[in-house]
């Protein structure tokens, strides 16, 4: 059996080499990470980039092309049943059964893991208690707002207590609070010793992640402790500084700031511009040449990258790769 | 734990639990095959009758007029209108106020006293092909008639004497016909898209993509969403028998188990077809087009509505790979002719034959496309 080889230090996904083609297109190429147990590792990139296809192999659901993938320190090339057995998914469109109530959703998914009654009944319990689903048993799961379907869907993946959850754009089209609720019960699950593997488009939640990795069109061009990417030379070439620039006209102070020499890049945050400037820029310098131009600074600090930062500068510079390589 | 069926209680139960919190559909599939039936069996009659018919009489006299009343006495025709000129006659019919003109002409009964062949014409519209064969039968029918009347004159029996039986439906009533053949379209029917939709539903809904990640083994899933509507299948079977024997009065001859054996392979037959749409189809309205087309031939090609013998050659062969083709036969022969499974043991092989291979290609499919999609 697969499972004779697992060591006490055997990750919860070790992916190794993926490959994977669709006929002339390669959808995810050479990507290889590696999610220890009991981290909240989030999954990174934009639309059509290859994370639904890294799930669906992680998942025993599209055969590799090429390298192994072991999940759970089981491998999903021999033995995807097993790896099903393992683990929990939670697609973005909260998979329930909308004409069945609340009970009947997680009593369906409890007969599918095959649970012995007495362990459903304990299990439901529990996952009522611990999702507050308690006032909400008996309804249709069609009538619960965004967010208890949300944790309807997030319960019924979590009967079984698997050790590993796959969370496909969990917060998707739901409000802030229940948000937040759900990144709190996540935090609390992975303290269990729960994995998460996470996809989303959210910046903050990426940076509430222990561990992210970014996937661009089926390379991954970072993997890290959001802390370590943002030290990553790429995002902070030397010789450069990052800034926040608080002016009370941004648009127009954007507009200014990036014809002034000396500033690599700049776009707006909020209320204030977030630069890349020469670090031979005296701080003063650049907001007397703002004064000059007609803008009036607020403030100038300092700042660190943001992951979203740090995902645009490493996006440029694959994009330069490749453009070097193709020419 | 690796039993090739995981999954099939839990996803039977749930298919269950869906039926039954949706009344409407049930009541609709069940219900909506029963008023075809209604509109099939008292609305059609395959029997033609009182044809319209009018008569330009130029003779008048009295073996004219015999000659009239005795199409108006076949049943067959049934006169409109008397008409004094050829061009009434002419508009009649082409304005489709009579598919039938009778014209006796000016010499008739004169040619009859001279013991010469008098002519009489019949314009019949041959744009319905039935109802001029009819009115072609029946004149001729009678002009002989009335010739052998005239020659034998005195009651002289005649030589040869046909005396037809018609075995199994005597009065021909056209529901005995109609509504054996139907209830093979019905099954079909009905199956076909409640299997097709209860998968293409959870595509459209994203839960069958959830089912992949869970340790169900495609054949539970699989059997787990076709017993169900096996099961409603089967009570649409008795439904219709039910309905035909006491509602439209048609007798069944034959055993009603071993129809209802013979009819096990037809529903997988429709069942796989529902599947094999959605395999094909994502979403509910592709699901109907798609079950309309494998629907189509099964109507016109099985024999329901026009005889299979006389067929073109090529579409004689192509009603062979129809099911609807064998399980008609069998409706026809177990209701109507009391026939058993030694009569029809060949049509019961072919059914479980053709069931077992889609069942086979459809569980096939259903792996390849819609698992691995």
């Amino acid at each position: 059996m697969a499972t004779s080889s697992e060591t006490p230090a055997e990750p919860a996904i070790l992916a190794e080499h993926l490959v994977r083609r669709f006929g002339d297109v390669v959808a995810v190429n050479d990507v290889s990470f590696r999610v220890e147990k009991g981290e909240i590792f989030g999954f990174l990139g934009p639309n059509g980039s290859g994370k639904t296809t890294v799930i669906k192999m992680l998942t025993g659901l599209l055969p590799l092309s090429g390298g192994s993938a072991r999940v759970e320190g089981i491998d999903v090339r021999t033995d995807p049943e097993s790896v099903r057995e393992r683990i929990g998914y939670m697609s973005q469109n909260f998979s329930l059964y909308y004409d069945l109530t609340v009970t009947e959703n997680l009593q369906f998914y409890g007969r599918i893991y095959s649970l012995e009654p007495a362990r459903l009944k304990r299990r439901i319990e529990e996952i009522v208690q611990i999702n507050g689903l308690g006032p909400y048993l008996n309804r249709l799961s069609a009538q619960l707002s965004g967010g208890w379907k949300q944790r309807l869907a997030l319960g019924c993946a979590m009967l079984h207590e698997p050790k590993l959850l796959f969370l496909d754009e969990p917060t998707a089209g739901i409000d802030p609070v229940a948000r937040r609720q759900l990144w709190d019960l996540l935090f609390e699950l992975s303290g269990q010793g729960i994995t998460f593997f996470v996809t989303t488009h959210y910046m903050d939640e990426a940076e509430r992640c222990s561990h992210v990795a970014y996937i661009y069109y089926g390379k991954l061009i970072a993997d890290g402790t959001p802390n370590s990417l943002r030290e990553l030379p790429d995002v902070q070439p030397t010789g450069t500084l990052r800034v926040e620039i608080t002016a009370p006209e941004v648009t127009r102070a954007l507009r200014v700031a990036r014809h002034l020499s000396g500033i690599r890049s700049a776009t707006i945050f909020g209320q204030s511009i977030h630069a890349l400037i020469d670090d031979r820029f005296n701080l003063d310098d650049l907001r007397q040449q703002l004064l000059k131009n007609g803008i009036a600074v607020t403030e100038i600090r300092p700042l660190a990258p943001s992951l979203e930062d740090v995902f645009v500068e490493l996006t440029y510079k694959h994009q330069a790769m490749q453009e070097a390589a193709r020419a | 734990m690796r039993d090739i069926f995981r999954g099939f209680g839990a996803v039977f139960y749930k298919e269950v639990l869906h039926v039954r919190r949706d009344p409407a559909t049930l009541f609709f599939s069940l219900v909506i095959p029963l008023l075809q039936m209604v509109v099939l069996g008292f609305g059609i009659d395959t029997n033609i009758r009182q044809i319209n018919t009018v008569v330009f009489n130029a003779d008048g006299r009295r073996e004219s007029r015999e000659l009239i009343d005795r199409l108006r006495n076949s049943d067959t025709f049934h006169v409109i209108r008397y008409v004094e000129n050829d061009r009434d006659l002419n508009n009649d019919i082409i304005a489709g106020r009579a598919r039938v003109g009778v014209k006796i002409p000016v010499d008739y009964s004169d040619r009859l006293l001279h013991q010469m062949s008098a002519q009489v014409l019949v314009l019949i519209d041959g744009s319905d092909s039935s109802v001029a064969g009819q009115a072609v039968n029946v004149t001729t029918a009678i002009g002989l008639d009335e010739s052998l009347r005239r020659v034998l004159q005195d009651r002289a029996p005649f030589a040869v004497e046909m005396r037809p039986k018609l075995l199994f439906n005597p009065d021909s009533r056209s529901p005995n016909f109609f509504l054996p053949g139907l209830t093979a379209v019905l099954l079909l029917n009905v199956t076909t898209f409640l299997t097709a939709f209860s998968i293409v539903r959870e595509k459209e809904r994203g839960t069958l993509e959830q089912l992949f990640v869970t340790p169900v083994r495609p054949m539970g899933l699989l059997f787990g969403k076709l017993l169900p509507y096996l099961g409603i299948g089967f009570a649409e079977l008795c439904l219709i028998l039910t309905f035909m024997r006491f509602v439209f009065q048609v007798p069944i001859h034959g055993n009603v188990f071993v129809l209802a054996f013979l009819s096990l392979p037809y529903l997988f037959v429709s069942l796989s077809i529902g599947i094999l749409v959605s395999s094909k189809a994502n979403s509910q309205s592709e699901a109907i087009q798609l079950a309309f087309l494998t629907f189509l031939p099964s109507v016109f090609f099985s024999g329901y509505i026009f005889p299979r013998e006389t067929m073109p050659t090529i579409f004689y062969l192509i009603s062979y790979l129809i099911p609807a083709s064998y399980y008609i036969n069998i409706t026809r022969g177990i209701i109507l002719r009391g026939a058993g499974l030694s009569h029809l043991w060949l049509d019961g092989l072919a059914l479980y034959a053709i069931g077992s291979i889609l069942l086979l290609i459809a569980a096939r499919r259903f792996q390849n496309k819609v698992i691995m999609a």
